[in-house]
């Protein structure tokens, strides 16, 4: 840093040097001197409320607020450690603070870890003088189904609403009333549905705000704390997991400036029920005569599943083939990869539930081992391009850092794609395509004479960001874009584990490291590390194995950690798959869909709490997590039950823990350099045909997912099921926005509410993926494509009765 | 206003009969100033204002010229004037008399200051309440813009300038000039941090200045009469007429007009007198923000500097005073149970102390004082003046401060006495404070700890 940026001065005699606007408390934290606060937050703009932080400066008559003061040169500044009028200035506030607190610390959620206790006890006094009546509340008031308010304990710090407006972007809460009587409270028109609330609860500074799923649970000195990551989608935020007695009790954003700085969401907080919902499956399953699933032991399961290998391997090959949902562990995820090749010896191999096109392989290799966006950058970028992905809903976190960044730096969002979604506020510009067209339309800013093009190749380094949904080809195009631009290219895939799986080679003709099976040189080197001969010719992805699967054509399918039967894109396919394949094998945490139906065998895993592993956000950053709980007696990690079923198969995997899977995944590394962008493929245009619809099939944050199975007060928060159509097209077929629709396709129909919006290209409808009884995937077709048509049912005031379903429905 | 005012100068045309129509107005000089305005440059209008030293009437008495040499020019972006009409200080009455007996004044004063500032939009916040000053002004501004004295081209001047009337939704907070801007802006009346300035950014974030309807409506007569006319009432450090308003215990209480340094004595002359059977006990020269002082403090001359060097301050021209026959705990309890009920609530220190010192004077009202609870006063004061985000919680300090300082006898004897001593109040616990208010609000409960929420039973 330049010397003229630096001003020197001095804390109670300790000289030290900051960068200009520095404010004296964080200067003071650098020092090791922390002045006694509620309303500062790091992350806040400075608010000043509390008058807490008091100090004296050098040449001010007045006392001064060390959180809202900058730093000056030359000033002596004192804080309560040297200065007696700072001291008892505090002590005074304190006491000011306490006059209208209830002082109920015994029974109160905060009590061990409220920094008002805390800081009353170090810098109040011992006694109170006030004598009179304190102003009483009803409480405890929900301010949501997980929030209760207590504003008998609020100290009117203005934290929360400060982050819903500043941080969240979702001012639900607001104070209210004046005077003694002000209050934190909710509109009585809207209620508070933020998919950050929980930060409200963690940030207050006393007892206001508190959990419902955790009120009277625990005490903060009572419960066992681990570092955790987050298994709840791609953004790998840091947790911090509370148990008591073996059961997890609550988790918390653990503040990591690179990721997650201060915050989580609601579903990282609140989403860890289904670890101990009854849904969980805590022992070995086999399929029995009467078609019933019964218990059976580990031996029994896994001698099953060999003497199905076995007989398949009589028939013929290539009837046998693995799909692992993109939620594994980052060792996990190598470990099946490794088996597939090596023990059933196919490439036939997925982990996706989309069926991808042809070229993602290509791309997918050709992203491992580049520099690629990371949050930092998205916050840095002048200009911010999204196509495919929907943040809020998909990647809450990374939402956060494009508020950040439009709200800081003013960053233009550029929206590629069908519809804005929830970036309709924050959006600067929207390139409208069909549904496939991104990557044409990515392409086409490179040289673009447009508002767009031209802030893209103005200064700065813009990132652009594709995800899941982008159209073939959209990954490559945004990198291209990118590299044109100077500025940074991410995928950005909604799930936990599908980085890693990416890494891992987790689909057919993708190895670990970015390699390519097609590749001599690749798969040689695989090879060397592996100690086998890999099969040449890349296998078969998801769409192809249901196919061939439906086709009679598969005798073992290995299922980990996927719901087949509802994620899939087509469920008519990949129902009709599971239905005809001989033996399924399930190896999951829950009993879903999949394998209540149609597994022949169940193997219990553990959940991310339950063990220790790592894991790969989208950035490509790798976070190790630790234990925090033991899971049920009978549960196994993943990456030990292909350990096991290796060596029933007579294989040795050549590890038998987590360390030796990390070193021999270091060993083999990534390919020395990244494999060229593939050529983007021609945009195939949709054509529905008069008067039908092209689908975009988006999840929502809460939805029917199995991880928030039991989490009951979250999923009362969850936005509705609606179908989002144009406006244009709704006035064409007499929809008006609240009525309620028939969603149909073939057979095949769901009924939901519209929601009519500009935002969207005309002849495309958005749809929830999992919000309702049957998925979106329930109308696609058999190539997971979805084209529907519209029947208006009921107009908004039946619609409203007939569909207003009690908020918690969803689970 | 009238015959009995010291002086008629900025009052001159309170009571002409219909003046407030333009045109009646137009006869009694009125957009005079403004014509010589548009004469000038911007920044001679700001140095005749400087040179006439006009202080802000507002209570703070900040150089209302150099407040305007401080509006950020050039930023490219919009320049505002604000006039804050929310007049709500205890005991003040000169804004709104001015209003309803001359609203044109303070329009032609906006489109001046308008001027001088390079602002192209004025808003007047008026206080809620004050209906009647409302309907003449909106009608005022509609008459200047038919004359043309509003609009995009100011008297065929070329230069543009809209007025809007903002009737406010009231609460004592917005009279601080940031809190004014928040709830100008739609949002919850509270103060601003500062800096940034309301002069680089204000309303809007835009540069803004805020002004009292008095010192607003001054600069035309400034301009139309020249600066020596201004100057020839007062002293050097505080110059020119005051409209202030006497009321309390004296025989005539009302609006006058005044010149500044007269002895305050002769404020009370102006105003009739004291009272049959009355003797001044104690004052408050300008609202109940200003401490209030002994009755030997009425020589003192009526000046900004005269009033501070006397142990208060001059204020919003609200001369209050009070007789031998009150008490001053019951004044002070009146004017701390305002605070309280005005604090908007954003910092502890107004907040809490307000809710707090209310209750303990109470007590010492009603005869349940202890002798500890003067010391408490006067600790829980020290522990809010200077610490709170706005003046609202210094001044919420000051009556009780210098009640405590000139009559400390007076309490301590209804703590001994176990009552008021002048009878004034009666003991009694019925008094309603926001304890009992919070009540009221539909929260009547005691705290029900095993209360599950909505949905959770």
């Amino acid at each position: 840093m330049d010397q003229d940026d630096l001003v020197t001065f001095t804390i109670d005699g300790q000289e030290i040097s900051v960068p200009k606007g520095t404010l004296i408390i964080r200067a003071a934290e650098q020092l090791g001197t922390i002045i006694p606060r509620f309303c500062d937050h790091p992350l806040l703009d400075p608010v000043g409320a509390c008058r807490q932080c008091i100090v004296e400066v050098e040449g001010m008559p007045k006392p001064m607020m060390a959180c809202t003061t900058t730093v000056m040169p030359d000033k002596a500044i004192k804080t309560h450690l040297t200065s007696e009028m700072a001291r008892k200035g505090q002590e005074g506030t304190l006491e000011l603070l306490l006059v209208n607190h209830p002082l109920d610390c015994p029974m109160c959620d905060k009590g061990g870890e409220c920094p008002l206790q805390d800081q009353a006890l170090k810098h109040g006094a011992n006694t109170s003088r006030f004598v009179d009546q304190k102003r009483r509340f009803d409480k405890p008031v929900a301010v949501s189904p997980q929030i209760l308010l207590d504003r008998e304990r609020c100290v009117l710090c203005a934290r929360c609403t400060r982050f819903s407006e500043q941080i969240s972007g979702d001012p639900f809460i607001e104070l209210f009333e004046r005077g003694a009587l002000e209050q934190v409270a909710i509109y009585e028109d809207e209620p508070y549905e933020s998919y950050f609330s929980g930060n409200v609860i963690q940030i207050c500074p006393v007892g206001a705000l508190t959990s419902t799923s955790y009120r009277f649970k625990a005490r903060p000195f009572d419960v066992v704390t681990t570092p955790s990551v987050c298994d709840h989608c791609s953004a790998g935020c840091s947790l911090t997991v509370q148990s008591r007695r073996g059961e997890i009790q609550r988790s918390l954003a653990r503040t990591n400036m690179a990721v997650n700085e201060a915050w989580n969401c609601d579903k990282g907080r609140f989403g860890f029920t289904h670890l101990t919902d009854a849904q969980r499956i805590t022992e070995p399953q086999l399929r029995g005569e009467d078609g019933a699933l019964r218990p059976a032991s580990w031996a029994e399961a896994l001698l099953h599943i060999t003497a199905a290998v076995h007989a398949s391997r009589e028939t013929g090959a290539g009837r046998v083939a693995v799909v692992a949902g993109a939620r594994l562990a980052d060792e996990d995820a190598y470990l099946v990869a490794k088996y597939t090749r090596t023990v059933l010896a196919t490439d036939d191999l997925d982990h996706r539930t989309r069926f991808a096109p042809a070229v993602e392989t290509e791309e997918l290799s050709a992203l491992i081992g580049r520099e690629t966006a990371s949050y930092a950058d998205v916050e840095a970028a002048p200009v911010i391009v999204v196509a495919g992905l929907d943040p809020e809903e998909e990647v809450p976190i990374l939402h956060l850092r494009l508020h950040k960044a439009w709200r800081q730096s003013k960053a233009r969002i550029v929206v590629v794609g069908p519809h804005l979604g929830t970036l309709a506020d924050l959006a600067w510009r929207r390139v409208p395509t069909a549904p496939g067209g991104e990557a044409a339309a990515l392409l086409a800013l490179i040289e673009g004479r447009n508002e767009v093009s031209d802030a893209l190749r103005a200064e700065g380094a813009p990132a652009v960001l594709v995800g899941e949904r982008a159209g073939a080809g959209s990954l490559t195009a945004g990198a291209a874009l990118a590299a044109a631009v100077d500025g940074h290219v991410a995928y950005v895939p909604r799930r936990a584990g599908a980085r890693g799986a990416i890494e891992a080679g987790l689909a057919a003709g993708l190895l670990p490291g970015g390699r390519r099976l097609a590749d001599d040189e690749d798969r040689a080197a695989v090879e060397e590390v592996w100690h086998t001969e890999l099969p040449t010719e890349p296998g078969r992805d998801l769409h192809a194995i249901l196919a061939d699967a439906a086709a009679g054509r598969i005798d073992v399918l290995h299922l980990i950690g996927v719901d087949l039967a509802r994620d899939a894109a087509s469920t008519e396919l990949a129902r009709a798959a599971l239905a005809k394949v001989p033996t399924v094998i399930c190896q999951d945490l829950a009993a879903t869909g999949t394998v209540t139906a149609h597994a022949d065998v169940v193997l219990p895993v553990t959940g991310r709490q339950e063990r220790a592993g790592s894991s790969t956000n989208w950035e490509g950053r790798t976070q190790r997590f630790a234990r925090a709980v033991d899971g049920p007696d009978l549960v196994q990690q993943d990456w030990e039950i292909v350990v096991q079923l290796a060596a029933l198969l007579g294989h040795d995997l050549g590890v038998n823990d987590l360390e030796g899977i990390r070193a021999e995944m270091a060993r083999l590394g990534r390919r020395s350099a990244p494999h060229a962008w593939p050529t983007v493929p021609a945009p195939t245009a949709p054509d529905p045909g008069q008067g039908r619809f092209v689908a975009v099939a988006r999840p929502l944050l809460l939805d029917r997912g199995t991880m928030l199975a039991g989490a009951t007060d979250l999923l009362a928060t969850a936005r509705p099921a609606r179908v989002e159509l144009n406006a244009h097209d709704a006035e064409e077929h007499g929809i008006a926005d609240g009525d309620l629709v028939a969603v149909v396709a073939g057979t095949a129909r769901l009924e939901l509410v519209a929601e009519v919006r500009r935002d969207l290209v005309p002849g495309v409808v958005v749809l929830p993926a999992n919000s309702t009884d049957e998925p979106a995937g329930a109308l696609a077709d058999r190539d997971g494509e979805l084209v529907v048509t519209l029947e208006r049912l009921a107009d908004a005031d039946d619609a409203d009765a007939a569909t207003r379903a009690p908020a918690g429905e969803v689970a | 206003m009238g015959a009995t005012s010291a002086i008629i100068a900025m009052s001159e045309r309170y009571g002409v009969e219909g003046v407030d129509d333009i045109e009646v107005y137009e006869q009694h000089g009125g957009y005079e100033g403004l014509r010589r305005a548009l004469e000038m440059e911007p920044t001679e209008i700001i140095d005749a204002v400087k040179d006439a030293g006009v202080r802000g009437r507002g209570g703070a008495g900040f150089p209302t010229g150099l407040k305007w040499s401080f509006v950020a020019q050039g930023t490219g972006k919009p320049i505002y004037i604000v006039c804050n009409a929310d007049e709500g200080e205890p005991g003040t009455f000169k804004d709104r008399p001015l209003m309803e007996n001359d609203p044109h004044q303070l329009v032609e004063g906006m489109i001046v200051g308008g001027l001088a500032i390079n602002s192209v939009q004025g808003y007047i916040s008026l206080r809620g309440e004050f209906r009647h000053a409302g309907r003449l002004l909106s009608k005022a501004i509609a008459q200047a813009y038919e004359k043309g004295y509003l609009g995009a081209d100011v008297m065929g001047s070329g230069k543009r300038f809209d007025l809007t009337l903002h009737r406010a939704a009231g609460a004592y907070i917005c009279g601080e000039e940031t809190a004014l801007l928040d709830s100008l802006e739609g949002k919850r009346g509270q103060p601003r941090l500062r800096p940034p300035f309301p002069a680089a950014k204000g309303l809007y974030s835009c540069p803004t200045t805020v002004n009292n309807v008095e010192s607003i409506a001054a600069v035309p007569f400034i301009l139309r009469h020249c600066v020596d006319w201004w100057t020839q009432w007062g002293t050097e450090k505080s110059t020119g007429p005051k409209l202030v308003g006497v009321s309390g215990d004296v025989a005539n209480p009302g609006n006058y007009e005044v010149p500044m340094g007269i002895p305050m004595r002769e404020l009370i002359e102006i105003a009739g007198g004291m009272k049959e059977g009355h003797e001044l006990k104690f004052f408050c020269p300008g609202g109940s923000s200003t401490p209030l002082l002994p009755a030997e403090a009425i020589d003192a001359d009526y000046t900004y500097e005269a009033v501070i060097e006397a142990g208060s301050m001059l204020g919003t021209g609200a001369v209050m005073i009070y007789s031998d026959q009150r008490c001053v705990v019951d004044a002070v309890l009146g004017w701390t149970r305002f605070y309280e009920h005005e604090s908007c609530g954003k910092c502890t220190p107004c907040r809490e102390g307000g809710y707090w010192l209310a209750q303990v004077l109470q007590r010492i009202e009603t005869g349940s004082g202890t002798l500890a609870d003067l010391d408490l006063l006067q600790e829980v004061c020290d522990n809010i003046f200077g610490r709170s985000f706005c003046a609202l919680g210094d001044a919420l300090t000051s009556p009780i401060v210098a009640g405590l300082e000139h009559f400390r006898e007076e309490f301590e004897a209804h703590v001994r006495e176990g009552r008021c001593p002048l009878g004034v109040t009666p003991p009694r616990d019925d008094i309603p404070t926001l304890a009992v208010r919070a009540r009221d609000h539909g929260n009547a409960q005691v705290p029900s700890f095993t209360a599950e929420p909505a949905g959770q039973a």
